[in-house]
């Protein structure tokens, strides 16, 4: 019998990788070399012809205060939210993991921040966090903390959840850590489920108690799992655009504005798809940093 | 130095499995006390169900004459080396010994004066820095063992932890393990499912099927005087002859199947047409049919070296068992009987 | 404290803490569920409580969403095209992971990691460029475009994920069917394949879940309405200029969350395992 094609393991591979390269070449590759040239350029909805003009789209973006207070937004966001959503996950992949009745319901509850499309559940919360008809105000009205001069936040009728620039930024992150969560939540059960039972119980032989056994044994061994969790978390409040469109759009006066929903504003609605394109440039090289920083970290800690 | 109870354990798991099914047992203070059975037996069980880690259906666990029964196994002073050692391996060789004198904030150095003890003792004082990953099986075990000995619990509990090692170091293991304890002095209870290793390590054996004690003994009386079939042929290597004869099992270890000429004093004549003879490390093991005993069975003979009488194969010889080398069992139930005359 | 005391009490915060954990969670959806049947003048009142039926609940707002908006159409779009998405996706990657997985190649390591990091361009960044070519293809304001474009967000975290699934099969498999005769192919596709299942099927959720959710390109490349998919159109429809059609919106919400969800905790086991493979030693 000849070697045939279905046996060459090189020829193969080659063949299976083909399609997959391929499409990313030309559907991400391209389109990304194309957008740094859209950066270079005056490209505008009204003109659109291809000039160059160097880096003037980036000083003119760095010009803009909006965009520096976009980045610091963005940094704020995604790195508030990363903390919160591993610690939270993690104390949630610890109850997912633990057998009780009713999991399957708990889980069910769980999983729906994460399973919703996010248009759909930012606008759920956009009216749970409205002016006037916001549900958790009317619950601090009925306990007292809103409302009438004793109360005890304020004698307003309405926290403004979306009107204040820092409950602004609060929500969006809530928000954001409420939809991740049960993702980072799933990634860390894997973690969990990883560790050998016996080191468990080996240091519940050797007296350690819960605390201890978490914090010295637990926690350690799910750290490269949580890292992969926190750098999902990351990818995703930072790339995320729908729920600042949806809750703030950006505002009050660009308190939530984000450097997403920033090259959205300016090359959409904007027009000027050059300086939409230079903003959004920003996105990658810093997600790329803190996503192979986070890997370089992640293979370190194998044990 | 404590001893060890369990007082009518019954551990049964959900589904109506009784792993471990009414055991009554007490060890000798100082002593190394073998569990030994076949997979499934309940040995494993029987172990966690000591150290805390499992909860006994019925019954109750004593050390020192105290009820253990429920408490956490943190409160039972006792320490347990498992069969994958269970080494953190993110902490260092030093780390791993000294974790249970922190869990009891020992200071820093009583900590330190112990784990140097303990390595010493176990010659690993040079590994303290290392990291599990980067030891060997054998150097593990020694950590292992550094660990359980650090706190100078009442009881080591010992699950399998030789058989993750290869063969040829096994044995220098075991002679390791022993001497070790026999230094240390503490009460040890050991599972394994080699019965060489039991054999060799034990001061008494305790032979467990399917969650029930076949016999307690040292090795000697374990072997030569087993309680019941199940035990005449777990223990020994090849197993022990067994021919039926009449509702009774005659039975009758391989080195005592001996060519008629070599067997002084009163013998019984067993003839074995012989078919397979196998040469292991100087010994010779001649498989053969035995008749005139009881019915025709096959039979393994075990001839050392120093017998050179010549066996053929294909050919039927006399071959014959010194009657006190005899053991019987009821065909029915297996339990040792007394003598039958043949 | 004893044993069982202890326990005992273990078992009681479990319980509050799982209970507290599913509340917090799906606490918007469940309002949404009461909200989706009040009555307009029950709702727009800042002085009713709003976790219960002032008034008699309605369906009205419902069926407004089932009658009066494109929601049929948008579930079918969001429907068909997640299934094809899918279907590219696995075809795509499937043996893209297969490739990284199996075929020990040396450059195999670094092309996985090269793989996930394409994941990581963000949409806002190709949308300007990709809509150029969604008009030169003359997919504009056609759902087709996102059939197209989707799998650039799916096959890159597909394929890693996959290859934790495939990892976990034990290598012996195969060549036991090599030897048993089979070509490399053949074995992948018989031995392989039938035991990556479970991880597969979790993929294909997974997939199928960050399809129904994007809203970047979806926005970007599809205007007309019998065109959108939910994750569009159900803002756009229930939210003319200022006027926002909560009680339908709500409804909408809560139609499309549970079945996704109610599938995912099928296979949430299988995703697990994935991530242990891939995560930890991937």
């Amino acid at each position: 019998m000849r070697t045939r094609l279905a046996d060459r393991d090189g020829a193969l591979a080659w063949i299976f990788l083909m399609p997959s390269v391929l499409y990313i070449l030309l559907l991400v590759a391209l389109p990304f070399v194309l957008a740094i040239g859209f950066a270079l350029s005056d490209v505008t909805a009204g003109d659109p012809s291809f000039d160059w003009v160097g880096l003037r789209n980036f000083e003119r973006i760095f010009e803009d205060p909006v965009f520096w207070q976009s980045l610091g937004n963005t940094f704020i966001f995604t790195s508030i939210s990363m903390v919160l959503i591993v610690v939270l996950g993690k104390v949630l992949a610890n109850i997912l993991v633990a057998d009780f009745r009713g999991k399957w319901i708990v889980r069910f509850f769980v999983l729906l921040p994460w399973t919703t499309p996010v248009a759909l559940s930012s606008i759920a919360w956009l009216w749970m966090l409205d002016s006037i008809f916001s549900p958790i105000d009317w619950v601090f009205r009925q306990v007292g903390l809103l409302g009438g001069v004793g109360a005890a936040i304020k004698p307003d009728t309405n926290m403004y959840w979306l009107g204040e620039p820092g409950l602004a930024m609060g929500s969006v992150i809530a928000v954001h850590v409420w939809r991740l969560t049960p993702l980072a939540a799933v990634i860390m059960v894997a973690g969990l489920v990883s560790i050998p039972r016996d080191l468990e119980e080996a240091a519940r032989v050797d007296g350690a108690g819960y605390w201890r056994r978490m914090f010295e044994v637990t926690i350690p061994l799910v750290l490269p799992v949580a890292a992969v969790a926190a750098l999902f978390g990351a990818i995703f409040t930072f790339t995320d655009m729908a729920v600042v469109d949806v809750l703030t759009n950006g505002g009050p006066n660009n308190a939530t504005q984000v450097l997403t929903s920033w090259a959205f504003f300016r090359g959409i609605d904007g027009g000027d798809v050059g300086q939409g394109a230079a903003i959004a440039l920003f996105l990658f090289p810093l997600l790329l940093a803190a996503a192979i920083a986070i890997l370089r970290a992640v293979k370190r800690m194998e044990v | 130095m404590a001893v060890v109870e369990v007082k009518h354990l019954v551990k049964e798991f959900p589904g109506g499995v009784r792993a471990v099914d009414g055991i009554d047992l007490a060890t000798e203070e100082g002593e190394y006390l073998v569990l030994l059975g076949p997979s499934g037996c309940g040995k494993t069980t029987l172990l966690r169900t000591i150290a805390g880690l499992e909860q006994p259906t019925a019954g109750d666990v004593l050390i020192d004459g105290t009820i253990v029964t429920g408490l956490p196994p943190r409160a039972r002073q006792i320490a347990m080396v498992f069969q994958s050692y269970a080494l953190y391996p993110h902490k260092s060789v030093y780390a791993n010994i000294v974790f249970p004198l922190r869990a009891v904030k020992m200071e820093r150095t009583e900590r330190d004066r112990k784990a140097k003890w303990a390595a010493e003792l176990l010659g690993i004082e040079h590994l303290m820095q290392r990291k599990p990953r980067q030891l060997s099986g054998g150097e593990r075990q020694r950590v292992a063992l550094a660990r359980a000995l650090v706190r100078q619990p009442k009881v080591f509990l010992l699950d399998e932890p030789l058989s993750n090692l290869d063969a040829k170091l096994r044995a220098s293991a075991r002679d390791e393990l022993k001497r070790f304890q026999e230094e240390i002095g503490t009460t040890t209870v050991y599972v394994t499912h080699d019965q060489v290793e039991a054999m060799g390590l034990g001061d008494r054996i305790v032979v467990l099927q399917a969650g029930r004690v076949r016999q307690i003994g040292p090795p000697v009386e374990v072997y030569d005087d087993p309680a019941d079939t199940f035990v005449a042929t777990f223990i020994g290597s090849p197993p022990m002859n067994l021919v039926p004869r009449d509702g009774v099992l005659v039975g009758f270890r391989p080195e005592h199947l001996l060519p008629a000429p070599v067997v002084s004093g009163s013998a019984v004549p067993v003839p074995l047409a012989v078919d397979r003879v196998e040469y292991l490390s100087g010994d010779r093991h001649v498989y053969g049919t035995a008749r005139g005993i009881g019915e025709a069975t096959r039979v393994v003979a075990r001839l050392p070296a120093t017998v050179d009488a010549p066996v053929t194969v294909g050919e039927e010889q006399d071959f014959a068992v010194a009657r006190s080398r005899l053991r019987f069992f009821s065909a029915g139930s297996g339990e040792r009987t007394g003598e039958v005359a043949l | 404290m004893s044993y069982a005391m202890r326990h005992v009490l273990s078992r009681i915060g479990l319980y509050l803490l799982a209970i507290l954990a599913a509340l917090l969670c799906a606490a918007p959806f469940l309002w949404s569920l009461i909200t989706a049947f009040k009555q307009n003048r029950d709702l727009y009142n800042p002085a009713n409580n709003p976790f219960v039926f002032n008034r008699p609940a309605t369906s009205d707002h419902v069926l407004y969403l089932f009658e009066r908006t494109s929601f049929g159409t948008f579930a079918w779009n969001t429907l068909w095209v997640g299934v094809l998405v899918v279907l590219i996706t696995l075809l795509l990657g499937l043996p893209a992971a297969y490739a990284l997985a199996r075929l020990d190649r040396p450059w195999a390591g670094w092309f996985g990691v090269a793989i996930f990091l394409v994941y990581l361009v963000p949409p806002t960044l190709l949308f300007l460029s990709l809509s150029r070519l969604i008009v030169a293809l003359g997919l504009q304001d056609k759902t087709w475009s996102l059939v197209l474009i989707y799998p650039t967000i799916t096959i890159p975290v597909s394929i890693w994920l996959l290859i934790g699934f495939l990892k976990g099969v034990p290598k012996d498999i195969e060549e036991q069917a090599m030897v048993d005769g089979y070509s490399r192919l053949a074995a992948f596709w018989r031995a392989v394949m039938p035991l990556a299942f479970p991880g597969i099927v979790a993929v294909v959720v997974f997939a199928f879940t960050l399809t129904a959710s994007e809203f970047i390109y979806a926005l970007a490349f599809v205007s007309p309405t019998p065109e959108k998919v939910i994750s569009t159109g159900v803002p756009t429809e229930l939210v003319r200029g200022d006027v926002f059609f909560w009680q339908s919106l709500q409804a909408a919400t809560v139609l499309v969350a549970v079945p996704i969800a109610i599938v995912f905790n099928l296979f949430l086991d299988r995703f697990i395992a994935g991530f242990t493979q891939g995560a930890v030693k991937g």
